[in-house]
């Protein structure tokens, strides 16, 4: 397992497998958000968030999804190193004129440092003060849950304070764009990667992957700007 | 239609691995569009012999595309402006009138340069010799008719079988990465029954080999394809991953 490891290709698996994990988790993040265009002061957001935060099933996995994001950023650095020393000091004076190579694919760690800003800014955003301080935009609200009446944060209104700075969904929607570039490539190279592809699924998963990315990166972006224009006061 | 050109080229030169290296300017000129590339490179150096000065030193053999030796870095691409031709096979009807042409040896640290534009690509061999061959004893030449193959599968493996091993893969990857080149080496193999017997071994070794040697990790951009003079996919990339994956998962 070790031997693995240290290879190549096993570091890129877990790159690989890292960046799956991480695909489904945006897929589910995305669901719930887009309950907050649901038009009910909030009410059906945060009762979804307070099933994420108190169902046992998410409990498990919200270290596995910390532990996704750190193997997928460190290998990430690390990878990059190795290949930064692979290609040498020299650099070509006529350039690259490769055609047909996506920027997207080249700039993957250009792109992976700043969506990780942008989620150091979204912990410090929204987690911490869920999880650790506590905020006053947080006073628990009382939701029907399945026909009970209960107590919950009240995790709408600190997002959507939020996004009544335009700054903020500024910040939102250029990373949701960034996001999108990521998976454009990201998303079939996992599975290049993890030996899922020939020829006939290269093209399946590069469609399958740029509909995905888009969906996923945009649909992010489109909530927050909702947000701001539609859900304010 | 044939004419005659005066070009302008810039040279990397470099006396040896040790010393620094820098560019040359020279004009060529009366160069005719029908004559190779190489065989500009000819002309060029005639006239620096003449001149008293040392010929520039560039690796070519075969110069009919079969042999993998030639190589060079030509305005921006491996093998130059043509698309699924090695640098022998690229004519001089390519560039125009007044042209400057940009010549460099491949660039990445697995293959560092011994003199003007040739590298050492005794890399690709040390790969080979780790792992790309069959040694079962496969006896005398069997009936074609005793070992069926798919015809997809023989077509498969015949075209992983074109690389020439050039070595342009790794002179285009950002990462300096040798992966298709061993990709391709292990599907030629891996794709027949002779040479799955021992295709773990050969899989797990030439991994080994390339990344011991420094070359770096794939990151799916396809440069690689884009610029291979054989069109290798980068479909035998994906096997190569799961003949590896497989074979460390048995251990």
């Amino acid at each position: 397992m070790s031997s693995l490891l240290s290879s190549s290709i096993g570091k890129k698996l877990l790159m690989g497998l890292s960046g799956l994990f991480l695909i489904l988790f945006l897929l589910i993040h995305l669901a719930i958000n887009s309950l907050m265009l649901v038009p009910d002061g909030g009410e059906t957001f945060n009762a979804a968030a307070h099933f994420m935060i108190t169902n046992p099933i998410i409990k498990v996995t919200e270290p596995l999804l910390a532990i996704g994001f750190l193997v997928h950023i460190i290998y990430g650095f690390m990878l990059t190193i190795q290949n930064r020393k692979a290609r040498g000091k020299d650099r070509y004076a006529s350039g690259n004129k490769t055609a047909g190579v996506t920027w997207a694919s080249q700039n993957m760690l250009i792109l992976g440092i700043t969506l990780l800003a942008f989620l150091i800014m979204h912990l410090a955003h929204y987690w911490v003060k869920i999880k650790i301080t506590g905020d006053p935009l947080l006073d628990p609200v009382m939701v029907s849950l399945g026909g009970v009446e209960t107590m919950v944060d009240n995790a709408y209104a600190l997002v959507n304070t939020s996004f009544g700075y335009l700054w903020i969904v500024i910040v939102y929607a250029v990373a949701g764009i960034g996001l999108a570039l990521h998976l454009s490539h990201g998303f079939w190279s996992a599975f290049q990667t993890v030996g899922f592809s020939n020829n006939i699924w290269r093209k399946r998963l590069t469609v399958i992957g740029q509909i995905y990315a888009w969906f996923v990166g945009l649909g992010f972006s489109l909530i927050a700007v909702l947000q701001y224009l539609f859900y304010q006061g | 239609m044939e004419k005659n050109i005066n070009i302008t080229l810039k040279v990397w030169r470099q006396k040896n691995a040790r010393e620094k290296g820098r560019f040359e300017t020279y004009q060529v000129k009366d160069v005719s569009t029908g004559s190779s590339f190489l065989e500009m490179m000819d002309i060029l150096n005639e006239q620096l012999i003449n001149e008293g000065n040392e010929p520039v030193a560039f690796d070519h053999d075969c110069r009919e595309g079969i042999c993998g030796m030639c190589s060079l870095y030509i305005n921006g691409r491996p093998h130059g402006p043509d698309d699924g031709v090695t640098t022998c096979q690229l004519h001089m009807r390519k560039f125009k009138d007044g042209d400057t042409i940009w010549i460099e040896p491949w660039r990445s640290a697995g293959f560092p340069v011994i003199k003007d534009l040739i590298v050492d690509r005794t890399a690709f061999d040390k790969i080979i010799a780790s792992g790309g061959y069959v040694s079962v004893n496969t006896g005398g030449v069997p009936d074609a008719n005793a070992i069926p193959i798919p015809k997809p599968d023989a077509d498969e493996a015949m075209d992983a079988a074109s690389c020439i091993g050039c070595g342009a893969c790794v002179a285009a990857c950002k990462n300096g990465s040798a992966m298709l080149f061993v990709s391709a080496k292990v599907s030629q193999l891996a794709l027949l029954p002779q040479g799955k017997v021992e295709a773990a071994r050969r899989a797990k070794n030439m991994v080994a080999k390339m990344d011991e040697l420094g070359f770096g990790n794939c990151t799916n951009t396809g440069a690689c394809e884009v610029e291979c003079p054989k069109g290798i996919s980068v479909a035998h990339i994906a096997r190569l991953n799961r003949e590896f994956l497989k074979a460390k998962v048995q251990d």
